[in-house]
């Protein structure tokens, strides 16, 4: 009996074959095996035999839509600034997507980051991907060497134990708040919808710390920050971070620090939150990707749901739905504005 | 050298008489991410393998002051260096393991003439402590290392049995720290072939051998025009995590940094993963392209490094091995190097 895991895998392959060997695609985005337990690595498939490198598991943590932009350039010719794009039809990439990343393939869609026209998309509605930091705690961080995912539990073991863990207690916790598990546009999809999750309260995290005053917030965010080394790795397996120069690389003028001063540090996380605002689909490959586990996926959550809440607005669900932060509409809610009445103690509207 | 044995109170009262004159840092449950100023034996909490972080940040603080001045223009004394605050005090880094040890002597050659390096090793005492059970994200023994290697370190701690230590003194200064420890006995002669048995013990098995001759016998240019590097460039992301949390990565950036009338400049730690990291006044970027930076990142460790100093820049911890978020794993790239 194969399980889900494997069926979609086998499924992956075949699709990406099919569509490499037409020749439809030039290139097919999906994951390999990792060198380690619990780790997948984004793969690019040229060949038809590279197919069977393929894997699909719930390790596949980082947004491959991430690669995408670059990917579809990579076929492009080379031009220089002001050139037009060549004419013709460009080469093709074959790419998986899951509910998030299917958003964000949508709001790179509209940033004009991506042409709908050259991605073929393998849609994958998601099951919840595991964050290994949870397994890890779970077995007191002893050192795994091994992992086998079934259907509905990981079997993980060491040198010295063996330990049958519920994918469900070790499911990230942007997915278990996730409500829009499926894609929102493919061309191709595997497997079954399974229809808009219903979470009791996805932006619980929120509430928790916006229940919090200011000064306890504030311990809040410079000690869940503290660690941070400033390695990007956030900001670079973002699928919105595409700026060819981001405001933390600027020499001229110099915005932030370089060393892990708190100021810098707090201030680059807080910028680049802010970046994502009314953007973020909340694919949680921020938090897989940090080394020392920091949770910046509150900021942007935060952002989620203050979007949703003044602009009724969730990232990337729709082609056709205008971006919710370049758009004015003269009844946009603007109790966030300081104004000098505002200030006078007007507050918040 | 002295050799003593301890049990786990004795060393409790060991550090607690060390902390009068030092400041101990020890792994910990610390949002700060490992290392942790302790003041009691209790607080420390090793766990198999390295800690997150690397000792390095003890010998390239981050960031390090390197001078103060004031920008106040009526201070005579404006822009005009000082040196910057010193407690005087020392450290001592507790359990720190073999591997992260020996970074500090294989970074003490490019940084020979250093005088901020080599006033961070005066002040920084290192306490080792071998590795029993290595873990699979370790190569040590790949690099030249050992888990029982003593290299860098001032004393070597060695848990023999369950709460049983045996400690060595590596260096004179080590021996010091070893006199004051006077709830411990010297160690028996069983206790010394436990520890050498131990050495036979824990060795990682490997098929790499004679890594640095075999990549200082390999063409320069032929590496450099390596196919492979697109292919390992192509999922990376080009993130700091790997040079951040890397212990032999020791390349800076110099900042100089000015808030209500006072300055100062800093060395802080920099990457080549970043694009900045090349990037001329003139706007010419010569590592402009990801994989430039990539196979900058392999060469340097791996190939210009050896050539210059005789071992490569690598301690086999395996931190970069375990947290690049793209699992790009060091010990396939060396494989790819060294048969190619």
């Amino acid at each position: 009996m194969s399980t889900l895991n494997e069926k979609i895998t086998e499924e992956i392959r075949s699709q990406a074959e099919r569509l490499l060997s037409s020749g439809e695609v030039a290139a097919f985005l999906g994951y390999e095996a990792g060198s380690l337990p619990m780790t997948a690595r984004p793969f690019v498939a040229r060949k038809p035999e590279d197919v069977s490198r393929l894997v699909w598991n719930s390790f596949c943590v980082l947004n491959l839509s991430n690669y995408l932009p670059s990917l579809l350039k990579s076929f492009e010719p080379q031009r220089r600034p002001g050139e037009p794009p060549p004419e013709g039809p460009l080469p093709k990439v074959g790419v998986i997507a899951t509910g998030c990343w299917s958003r964000n393939i949508v709001v790179q869609i509209k940033e004009n980051q991506v042409d709908r026209e050259r991605v073929v998309i393998v849609g994958i509605p998601s099951r919840g991907m595991v964050s290994s930091r949870k397994v890890k705690d779970l077995v007191n961080n002893r050192e795994i060497l091994k992992v086998i995912e079934e259907d509905h539990n990981l079997k993980v073991s060491g040198s010295d134990f063996d330990q049958e863990i519920n994918r469900w207690d070790v499911v990230r916790d942007n997915c278990l708040t996730c409500v829009h598990p499926d894609p929102v546009i493919y061309d191709i999809l595997i497997g079954n919808p399974s229809g808009e999750r219903q979470v009791s309260d996805r932006f619980e995290q929120v509430n928790d710390i916006e229940a919090k005053t200011h000064e306890e917030r504030w311990e809040w965010f410079t000690e869940a920050f503290s660690a941070c080394v400033r390695c990007y790795a956030c900001r670079n397996v973002c699928p919105l971070c595409y700026c060819p120069t981001c405001f933390v690389d600027d020499s001229r003028p110099q915005w932030v620090g370089k060393s892990t001063d708190q100021t810098d540090t707090l201030l680059f996380h807080i910028l680049r939150a802010y970046h994502c605002a009314g953007r973020c689909t909340d694919c949680g490959s921020c938090e897989s990707a940090c080394p020392v586990g920091i949770p910046m996926r509150l900021l942007t959550k935060k952002l989620n749901k203050d979007v949703l809440e003044m602009y009724q607005s969730e990232a990337g669900m729709s082609l056709d739905e205008p971006l919710p932060l370049t758009t004015y509409n003269p009844a946009d809610p603007q109790g966030f504005v300081l104004t000098e009445r505002s200030e006078k103690g007007g507050g918040k509207s | 050298m002295k050799v003593l044995k301890f049990d786990r109170q004795a060393i409790g009262e060991w550090l607690s008489k060390l902390a009068e004159d030092y400041d101990i840092y020890a792994p910990g449950e610390s949002s700060q991410g490992t290392w942790q100023l302790i003041s009691d034996y209790s607080q420390i909490d090793i766990k198999s393998g390295v800690p997150e972080k690397p000792v390095k940040n003890f010998l390239f603080p981050q960031p390090e002051t390197l001078l103060t001045f004031s920008t106040v223009p009526d201070d005579p004394d404006a822009f005009k260096p000082r040196e910057p605050e010193d407690s005087g005090r020392k450290n001592v880094i507790f359990g720190v393991r073999p591997c992260d040890a020996r970074s500090i002597s294989l970074n003490a050659m490019p940084y020979e003439k250093d005088t901020y390096y080599k006033a961070n090793m005066e002040k920084n005492l290192i306490i080792g402590l071998t590795c029993n059970t290595p873990c699979s994200t370790c190569f040590c023994t790949w690099t030249g290392g050992s888990p029982m290697g003593t290299e860098g370190c001032d004393i070597s701690l060695t848990e023999i049995e369950k709460d049983s230590f045996v400690a060595r003194g590596v260096t004179e200064r080590g021996d010091k720290l070893l006199c004051l420890a006077t709830a411990a006995s010297e160690a028996s002669d069983q206790d010394i072939e436990k520890l050498s048995g131990l050495e036979k013990d824990v060795a990682i098995s490997t098929d790499i051998t004679a890594l640095e001759e075999t990549l200082k016998s390999k063409d320069m240019m032929e590496l450099y025009n390596a196919p492979f590097w697109k292919d390992i460039a192509e999922r990376c992301v080009n993130c700091g995590t790997c040079t951040f949390l890397c212990p032999t990565c020791y390349c800076f950036d110099i900042q100089d940094e000015t808030l209500h009338g006072r300055g100062r400049r800093i060395r802080c730690q920099d990457s080549c993963m970043f694009p900045l990291f090349t990037l001329h006044a003139s706007g010419h970027n010569p590592r402009g392209d990801k994989v430039q930076r990539v196979r900058n990142r392999f060469m340097h460790k791996l190939k210009y490094f050896p050539d210059r100093f005789g071992s490569v820049s690598c301690v086999g911890c395996g931190r970069c091995v375990r947290d690049c978020p793209v699992n790009i794993d060091i010990r396939e790239v060396m494989r790819q190097m060294l048969t190619f």
